[in-house]
């Protein structure tokens, strides 16, 4: 297994992160790098294992079906790089 | 004139209820200490005002003759991963940089409610990732502790929990809040000569903690000794309807509980944590801590982990999965940066943000965890990693039938300098490989100061206990604590 340029670059393109020509060059090795080493799990028998889904056995409770929170437009914003009219604004969408 | 800043958790409370001192004049000395000592750059953020107002309704209380919280008249400091009201909090990143959260984390919360000040936000490595705090957008933070050779090499503080460690062993603050996923409370703490405690996972409500990794992340206190961390572990704690993995549990009375003889305990040595390389002065601290639990009452038997060396490799699957899902949120929409360039549209104003807002370490694992559950990999990385962290754990429950705890070094080495390791990822994963298993297994554990090395830095010693077993993990530590008579601090040269 080998992590390439363009492997970077769709992996990137997935997480959603801008990434430059030299910053690929750079990413490329190290990712290899990690992921050939993280590989060593390969070895491990794990035909009979159920994958782990919580760490220590604990019930998911229910709660009743009741309103709990809300009426909080303004703190919700509070921190919105852009906010108007009451929303969270991003550059258009829609031509 | 006893100095109050040497004082820990106890003597504060202690002293402010008996009127030995006041909470105002506690809050005063602790306000200087920080503002003397920005050469560490452990404080982010200080909150001089937060603190002073809680010694004063802590003085107003004695005054009044009214019972004292239980934290009254002790200033803390507070990690930069949990959400304080009004407060910045940034996890030390640069794309939550301005960040005041609208909300209080519940351990905050908790802290406040039982009397704790807040001197300040503590610097961490950015989104708690790392292992040498030079992964803050803010700069690293420097232990305050320095090589016994004169060469004043600047030292990591360990990490995630940097700013914590360093804050604590330099006397700015009795206690402060740690964050651990895979090792980010205890060593530091090893490498700063303090204590600190992972609890259980779901002792500690995860509710405004900036996630990293889910399933791993654990709060904890870390404080000068097993006294105070009990101290600041039972206000921290329980149940939390507002986290779905919170334990609804009462919490335990850790400080009346604590007991150093260990007589009719089990200790377990893991033969599989004798690592190729292992410094001797590592080797030989473990054996002292051998010694010494047995000097408490201990019976110590060898127990093998065999899925040890796999721990790692899980872990540089899981928590970069679980961080590339729960850093998918900064987005420059809804808090934190925006970057957006001349023409960009919504999918370039995403990249460019997240390209301009998050430090390499943080990209590399999103990088990673993007990879390991894209389509077609999800199986031979995921699957395998949470399958082999299911044998992981039952090595630990197949090795409860023979102990009660274990004892290992916390850190495969004292404190590096800043800059020797960060140049290679991999070498500096290595350092958690003794911390990374139980945190897998969601067990309680804690580092407590051991020694010193050759060059006079702090070495620690791990105990590991069965789920929910904070209290033998606690007296065990304070077992080794009071045999090791660990006194030695770093002069204050900041």
């Amino acid at each position: 297994m080998s992590v390439d340029a363009a492997t970077v670059k769709k992996i990137a393109s997935l997480a959603r992160i801008a990434i430059t020509d030299e910053e690929v060059a750079k990413i490329a090795p190290e990712l290899d790098n990690i992921l050939g080493w993280i590989e060593q799990l390969g070895e491990v028998d794990t035909s009979s294992v159920e994958p782990m889904t919580a760490v220590i056995a604990n019930k998911l409770r229910l709660r009743d079906d009741a309103v709990t929170d809300g009426g909080k437009r303004d703190a919700v914003l509070a921190n919105a790089p852009q906010a108007e009219h009451g929303f969270f604004t991003v550059p258009k969408v829609i031509e | 004139m006893t100095n109050l800043t040497d004082l820990g958790v106890r003597e504060l409370r202690d002293g402010v209820r008996a009127g030995t001192f006041s909470a105002s004049e506690v809050a005063d000395a602790h306000i200087v200490a920080v503002s003397k000592a920005k050469q560490l750059n452990a404080f982010l953020v200080e909150t001089p005002d937060h603190a002073i107002a809680a010694a004063k309704e802590a003085d107003a209380a004695r005054v009044a003759g009214q019972t004292l919280k239980p934290l009254a008249g002790v200033p803390i400091g507070m990690k930069d991963l949990f959400c304080t009201k009004g407060v910045q909090s940034a996890a030390a990143s640069h794309i939550l940089e301005g960040f005041k959260p609208e909300y209080e984390s519940t351990v905050s919360q908790k802290l406040w409610d039982a009397g704790a000040g807040m001197l300040g936000k503590l610097n961490m490595d950015q989104f708690a990732m790392g292992s040498s705090n030079e992964t803050s957008y803010f700069g690293n933070v420097i232990s305050p502790w320095r090589r016994a050779d004169g060469g004043n090499a600047p030292l990591a503080p360990g990490g995630s929990s940097g700013g914590s460690s360093a804050s604590i062993a330099a006397r700015l603050c009795p206690a402060a809040t740690g964050t651990d996923t895979g090792g980010s409370i205890r060593q530091p703490a090893a490498f700063t000569g303090i204590s600190g405690i992972k609890p259980t996972y779901g002792r500690c409500s995860r509710w405004g903690i900036i996630a990293f990794a889910s399933s791993l992340d654990q709060a904890g206190p870390m404080a000068r000794d097993v006294r105070d961390c009990a101290i600041m572990l039972e206000a921290m704690s329980g149940f939390d309807a507002k986290d779905s993995t919170s334990l609804q549990l009462d919490v335990p009375k850790w400080e009346a509980g604590l007991n150093a003889s260990l007589a009719g305990k089990r200790i377990g040595i893991p033969k599989e944590y004798r690592v190729d390389g292992m410094p001797a002065e590592i080797e030989a601290l473990w054996q002292q801590g051998i010694d010494w639990v047995k000097d408490a009452g201990a019976e110590v038997v060898e127990v093998s982990l065999p899925h040890t060396k796999y721990a790692l490799p899980a872990y540089y699957i899981i928590a970069p999965a679980e961080a590339s899902s729960n850093l998918a949120r900064y987005d420059g929409v809804r808090y934190g940066l925006r970057d957006l360039p001349e023409g960009a549209n919504l999918q370039e104003m995403y990249a460019a943000t997240r390209a301009a807002g998050f430090g390499a370490e943080v990209k590399r694992r999103i990088l990673i965890g993007t990879y390991v559950l894209s389509a077609g990999f999800y199986d031979a990385y995921y699957t395998q990693a949470q399958k082999v962290r299911t044998l992981i754990a039952r090595d630990f429950d197949r090795a409860w039938e023979t102990c009660d705890l274990l004892l290992t070094p916390t850190a495969p080495s004292a404190a590096f300098a800043l800059g020797e390791k960060s140049a290679d990822p991999i070498a500096m994963y290595l350092n958690d490989v003794f911390t990374v298993p139980s945190s897998l297994a969601g067990l309680p554990a804690m580092s407590v100061p051991g020694g010193l090395d050759a060059s006079g830095l702090p070495l620690g010693l791990q105990v590991i206990g069965k789920a929910l077993d904070e209290q033998g993990v606690l007296n065990a530590c304070l077992a080794i604590e009071e045999r090791a008579g660990f006194k030695a601090r770093p002069d204050a040269w900041w």
